[in-house]
């Protein structure tokens, strides 16, 4: 089918049967209870809907489109961040020379040359931000402005391009292909959030950082680093080149710091007093609120497969 | 053919720029004005303010939106003033006789009267980005004698630090509109201008970016 490498393949059949089922769900609950709002439910799930399908279109497109796809997604990102995040009027060209680092980024995935990738942002994105602020010349509240941005380009864009990267590598699992390995980061990563929900929904009594979040509780957490552990150890072997014990591990990886992405997300939203990032996808908030998890496990598990595998 | 190019203009410019380079978070986008005759209030800190306003707008009502506006600036030279007068489609406002008012807001009485909708910016000028200078009185002259007129408040944060005034540079950022709901007329111009300057400080409350001011900038 569409020469989609056929595990691959299976996967976002199996995504599309959730997505349908999910639908389905809504469907019923509206028709048994015509009163009760279910607007908010149904923007999530047409949300869902737009997501994926956008992401498995660009994920079959050649690489170049997929690549610059992920680069867009960097930047609204990271204009996300910007736009709620303190900054001087004074670090507007700053914030410029910020969002040029995109492009440059994607260019070193897109041409493959790993160690550019790896460095230019902690070492010269890291180093030139500063001294263009000192040309500026204002010092008053130098210190957290640059940091705020530096901050802000590592999670946004450093970390976000390592899915792109993802699909640089050479395909050691040919019945899975490129988009595997993206397929499986993506589906694991959003199914350990799920997984919290429902576990904190059903058992959740001991709060584990209220004051950041106060709904998510250790039942929620453990049980969906055991369940995700579990689910990813079996999967792994299908779309990645990871055994199944690697697989748990990477399992247990991601659902730890998919946890901490998230709770990292809701600290500046706490801090900012908002409730959303932004108003990007219906019923979901902004970009970061779907993303915060992604975050983090996008290149905590590329690098725990390139040091096993590559 | 200017209301071609006025469309081509909005849809292949303003509207992917909107959409791309800034970013929106647009709330109760359905209480603005769908049919005129009736006047937007908005707060103005850049000159995109104007444009996100219209865009706002299906391209198939764009030319009954009206931005009242300064004719000392926008009409300086012939390429500005034809711009602004037929592709934005301004009113020309004359800020410096504002001795003769009848005769100061006639064309804004004749596009009312034509059903227009209007967009005025009572601060008057951009003014420091993203702060709300004092409110000029401009707005209650013009809706002395149509007391029932549907005025609508529209705070908007963010394009002040998109593009501020006497800044050439764009730099994208998302930027909050907030519609409120329309302000009863009040025959006492000082009170009336004070709801309206109310209104807008409570909608600046529901912007996301309301934080991403940093405090010094502001003394």
């Amino acid at each position: 089918m569409f020469n989609i490498p056929i595990h691959s393949f299976y996967m976002m059949t199996f995504v599309v049967i959730l997505l349908i089922t999910g639908s389905l769900i809504r469907w019923r609950l509206q028709v048994k209870n015509p009163q009760t709002d279910y607007l908010e439910l149904k923007q999530r799930i047409q949300s869902w809907w737009w997501m994926i399908g956008i992401l498995f279109g660009i994920l079959l497109a050649p690489t170049t489109v997929s690549i610059i796809f992920f680069a867009l997604l960097s930047f609204l990102a990271l204009k996300e961040f910007f736009s709620i995040m303190p900054t001087r009027q004074a670090d507007r060209r700053i914030l410029l020379w910020a969002y040029l680092a995109i492009p440059l980024q994607y260019y070193w995935v897109a041409t493959n040359w790993y160690g550019m990738f790896l460095i230019f942002i902690p070492i010269y994105v890291f180093l030139f931000l500063p001294m263009r602020a000192v040309f500026i010349g204002e010092t008053k509240g130098f210190i957290r402005s640059l940091g705020t941005i530096h901050w802000a380009v590592m999670l946004s864009v450093l970390c976000v391009s390592h899915i792109a990267y993802l699909l640089q590598l050479p395909v050691k699992n040919e019945q899975a292909g490129a988009l595997g390995l993206v397929l499986f980061l993506i589906f694991i990563t959003q199914f350990n959030d799920v997984c919290q929900y429902i576990w904190g929904k059903t058992l959740g009594k001991h709060k584990i950082i209220p004051k950041v979040s106060p709904k998510k509780t250790w039942e929620g957490f453990i049980g969906g680093v055991i369940t995700v552990t579990l689910i990813s150890g079996f999967v792994a072997p299908y779309l990645t080149p990871l055994t199944m014990v690697q697989g748990f591990v990477a399992g247990t990886l991601i659902a730890i710091s998919g946890f901490v992405g998230d709770v990292v997300i809701s600290s500046v939203k706490r801090d900012l007093a908002i409730k959303d990032s932004g108003t990007l996808i219906p019923g979901h908030g902004g970009l970061l609120d779907r993303i915060d998890s992604l975050i983090y496990t996008a290149p905590l598990f590329f690098h725990f497969l390139y040091y096993l595998h590559y | 053919m200017n209301r071609f190019l006025k469309i081509l203009f909005f849809a292949l410019l303003v509207k992917p720029m909107v959409l791309l380079g800034l970013g929106l978070n647009v709330f109760f986008k359905a209480k603005l004005p769908k049919q005129g005759p009736a006047i937007v209030v908005a707060n103005h800190n850049s000159h995109l303010d104007t444009l996100v306003l219209m865009s706002l707008y299906p391209l198939s009502q764009i030319h009954k939106i009206r931005p009242v506006a300064a004719a000392d600036y926008f009409l300086k030279n012939k390429l500005l003033a034809w711009f602004s007068l037929n592709i934005i489609g301004i009113i020309p406002m004359q800020r410096k006789h504002i001795r003769d008012t009848s005769a100061l807001f006639a064309q804004c009485h004749r596009a009312l009267d034509d059903g227009d909708i209007l967009l005025l910016f009572p601060e008057g000028s951009r003014g420091k980005p993203e702060q709300l200078s004092d409110l000029k009185r401009g707005v209650h002259h013009l809706i002395k004698s149509r007391k029932t007129l549907k005025v609508v408040p529209v705070m908007m944060h963010g394009l002040g630090k998109a593009l501020p005034k006497g800044e050439m540079i764009f730099v994208p950022f998302n930027c909050d509109v907030v519609v409120g709901d329309a302000i009863p007329f009040n025959a006492d111009a000082k009170c009336y201008i004070d709801s309206v300057s109310n209104a807008l400080n409570q909608l600046l409350a529901l912007c996301m970016t309301r934080q991403s001011v940093v405090k010094d900038d502001l003394e």
